[in-house]
Formats: C-alpha cells, structure tokens, sequence
C-alpha cells in the first residue's frame, strides 16, 4: 500500500515535470515547439467520411487523418489525433489546443480574417459525374441528356442555371435518391459532390461515376494559426513534395477512387 | 412572432404549380380507371375464379395492403431496374398508383360483391343466363352500386397518396411544392398553397366519382 502511493506521488510529479517542460513558451515559434514536443497535434473530423470517421477498432480513419500521418512522418514526430466537429475546428486551433487543422476546411473570406491556411490538400468539387461511356466535359455536352441531382443542393441550383434549355434535371429527395436512380440507370449522369461520387465509387458498382466537369470548386486546405510563416512554409513545401511525389495520389486513390485532379 | 407572409414569392413559380396539379390529375386519372378495372378483375377472380386465381389474388391483396406505397414505387423504379426492368418515373408512378388501388379497390368490390343476396343469382340461373351475364348483371351493377362511396374515398385516398410519388422525381403538385421550397425557402406558403390545390382537387374528385355513379346507377345512389 505504501509502496503503491510513493509509486503514485512520483508519477505525478514526474508527469507535472514533464508537462511544464513541454509547455509551450508564449512567444515561441509554432514549428520550433512541434519539433521539441516531438508531437504534432492535429484537430481531424471525426464525421465526416471519407475524409474522416471512426474505423472500425473505433480510431479515426480517413482522407485527412492520413494525410496528418503524412506530415508527422515527414517532419518526425508522433501524431496525436484530436477529433473535432465542423463547429470547433476553428476554436481548436485558436486556442492552441492543436498545432493544425486537418478536417476538410475550405478557405473562404471570413476564415481568413482569423486563420492562415495552406496550399490545398484534398479535392473538394461539386461536379457532373457519369460512366466513362457518356462523353461529356463540358455543361454544352449536357444538352439532351438525364442528370439527376438532390434538390435544392449548390449543384442543383448551379446546373438549373448553367444546363441548356434541352437537359432534363431530374430533383431527387435527398443523396441516397440521387445515388439510386444513378445505379439503377435513371439517369445518365448525376451532378453531386465528389464526396458523394466517392461513397458510390466505395462500393465498386457495376457504373462508375467518372468527373466529368467541375460546377464549383473549394478544395481543403490545412488550417493554421496566423503569425507562423515558419510553420506555413513548412507544411505548403511538404503537401508540394507530396502531390510531386505521389504520396496524395496514394491517399486520394485510397478514400475517393480516383487520384488527384490536375490543378490542386 | 416576426414572420412576413409572401405568397407573391411562391405564386412567381405559377407554371410548376400549373404543371404539378396538371400530373396529380393525370396520375388519378390512369391509376383510377386501371385501378379500379383491376379491382373488378379482382373482385370476380377472388370470389367466382378458378381456385388457383383465388390464391393469386388473394396473395396480391395480401401483400400490396399490408406494405407501405413509398416502398412498393422505391421497389418498381429503384429495385426492378437491377433485373432489367427499365421505366420512366412516370411509368412507375403509374404503375405503383394502379396496383395500390387494385389490391384495395378488391376487397372494396368483393365486400360488394359478397353481400348479392344468393336467391338474386338463383334467379339469373334460371333465367338461363351465362355465368358472365350473371356476374355482369346480376353481382357486378348492385354491388358496385352499394360500395361506391367507400371505392370513391379510396380514389381520393390514392390521389393524395400520389404525394408519395414525388420522392422519385415525379414533378407533381408535391413535387412543385418541395421544389419552390428548396428554392425561396418559404415552406409556410409553399405548402400552404399545395394544401389548398390538394382540397380542391379532392373535392372536385369525389364530384366526379359522384357523377360518375349517377350515370352508371340512375335509380338510387347512396351517398
């Protein structure tokens, strides 16, 4: 009994030294700290596939978890995984409970104003998909054919107004609807996102549905904190040695059937 | 409660309410009168048919009361495609609208059907008529005479259930309603209006079915 309390006390006091010479110092460099820590703490969705969900041992698998492993790899650190929701990514980061934010977050004006982001990573498109036998790469090629959509969707209203007078647009309930009347062959073509194409793709149906034509384009980037140009720079050469290296080829084949399109 | 009322938004979309109320119409008008000939079909064979019918519709009966209609149109245009069964949303609509109403509109007919006093087709037979004239004249005119009005609420049932129909793309009155929806997110008007077309149409339809019975029985129509 003794023995196990002075084996407790000492633990925690060790543990209490450790924990303040990992803390970070209040003005030091993001990507000095990382490498001292020798972890690297990424916030990653949690549900939200094929970009991020639990496995099936319950850890968090995905297109942005592996891309996390990518990067501790590179830099030589241990990964530490923090799960967030699409609401507390952000406040994740602010707060300097993570390092990066790695949860399919799309640049956009009022993000900006509060953190910096990367190069993209990951292809994140609202785009008409269709069977390789269907030529089409352009909205003028749609003109007489079936596309089906989930109504009141960004691509739904897009292609409503983009789509020639001749293209019938076909408004299902909800994705599972789009999804089905795809396979079952009534319609040609869906337009969705390729998040959606991807979970077709995932369960290797007879018809493929190929990019055909991108409608809206905001693909993910990593998040970080402002003020770290240090970091910034070091992440944005390794997702470039990445996409030359084929290492994101990898992962994009891996989570959404296809590799990574030109132009990200 | 700060909520601006705007119908204006929703009536801008005229051609699609125009356009939707035109196919609810329509979608009645085939699933009605097939359905019902089936009903007819199906009233004979479960009553007078030849016993392996009897088990034929009486399973069909079964099957289609006892299963939600969403299902039974998601298993017609989602489901019959895998083994090469190919059809239009409309096609399946109308298909899945004819056999609802023929599995209930059978046992509407056959309760008709089976409450023909027996000395009435004693008479018939003895008057030397066929087994068809009999079933014609003698079963079919009075039965249908006395479950008009329950085979009439059941077309009306049908009609509104033809809502269903829209989770398959089919640009009905429920379709235009979703679909302006989606698009100016005025739910309360949209539907609003949808409610009143559908009244309207349910109204006009039990006139119709009405009608419809003063023609075929001009002696006594219950109503």
């Amino acid at each position: 009994m003794k023995l196990q309390r002075l084996l407790l006390s000492l633990s925690t006091s060790l543990l209490a030294v450790a924990a303040l010479g990992l803390t970070p110092l209040a003005h030091a460099d993001a990507l000095d700290d990382i490498i001292a820590a020798k972890t690297l703490r990424v916030a990653v969705p949690q549900d939200f596939p094929p970009f991020g969900s639990a496995g099936p041992d319950m850890r968090p698998v995905g297109y942005d978890i592996d891309t996390a492993k990518y990067l501790a790899n590179k830099l030589g650190v241990v990964l530490e995984l923090v799960p967030v929701t699409s609401a507390n990514r952000i406040p994740y980061l602010t707060t300097r409970k993570v390092d990066l934010v790695i949860s399919s977050l799309g640049k956009s004006p009022e993000r900006e104003q509060v953190i910096d982001f990367s190069e993209p990573y990951a292809p994140f498109y609202n785009g008409v998909f269709g069977p390789a036998s269907e030529k089409v790469s352009k909205v003028e090629d749609l003109a007489g054919k079936t596309v089906g959509v989930t109504r009141g969707a960004i691509e739904d209203i897009e292609l409503s107004k983009i789509a020639p007078a001749s293209t019938v647009i076909k408004r299902y309930e909800d994705n599972n609807g789009t999804i089905s009347a795809f396979l079952s062959g009534q319609v040609q073509l869906i337009a969705s996102g390729n998040v959606v194409a991807a979970a077709i793709l995932a369960k290797n149906p007879p018809k493929k549905p190929e990019p055909k034509f991108l409608i809206k384009n905001s693909p993910c980037s990593i998040g970080l904190n402002k003020g770290e140009p240090r970091l910034l720079a070091k992440i944005n050469l390794l997702i470039e040695q990445g996409k030359k290296d084929g290492s994101f080829d990898r992962i994009s084949q891996q989570w959404l059937g296809s590799k990574l399109p030109a132009g990200i | 409660m700060r909520y601006h009322f705007n119908f204006g938004d929703v009536l801008a979309y005229y051609p699609w309410l125009i356009k939707g109320t035109l196919l609810t119409l329509e979608l009645i008008a085939v699933g009605g009168v097939l359905g019902i000939a089936l009903g007819i079909f199906g009233a004979w064979a479960r009553t007078s048919g030849p016993r392996a019918l009897r088990a034929v519709f009486g399973a069909y009966v079964e099957l289609i009361r006892n299963t939600p209609f969403l299902i039974q149109l998601f298993f017609i245009f989602f489901g019959l495609p895998s083994i090469g069964i190919q059809m239009t949303e409309l096609e399946a609509a109308s298909l899945a609208m004819v056999i609802n109403l023929g599995a209930y509109s059978t046992e509407i007919i056959r309760a008709g059907v089976e409450a023909i006093p027996r000395g009435q087709i004693e008479a018939g037979q003895c008057l030397a008529m066929t087994r068809l004239q009999i079933f014609r004249h003698i079963i079919l005119r009075p039965a249908l005479q006395k479950i008009w009005p329950a085979l009439s609420s059941q077309v009306v049932i049908v009609m509104l259930g033809s809502a269903a129909c829209s989770q398959i793309a089919v640009e009905d009155l429920s379709f235009a309603a979703n679909f302006i929806q989606s698009r100016n997110f005025r739910a309360f008007e949209s539907y609003f209006i949808a409610t009143g077309i559908y009244l309207v149409l349910a109204i006009l339809l039990r006139q119709v079915m009405r009608g419809i019975g003063l023609m075929l029985f001009p002696a006594k129509v219950p109503r």
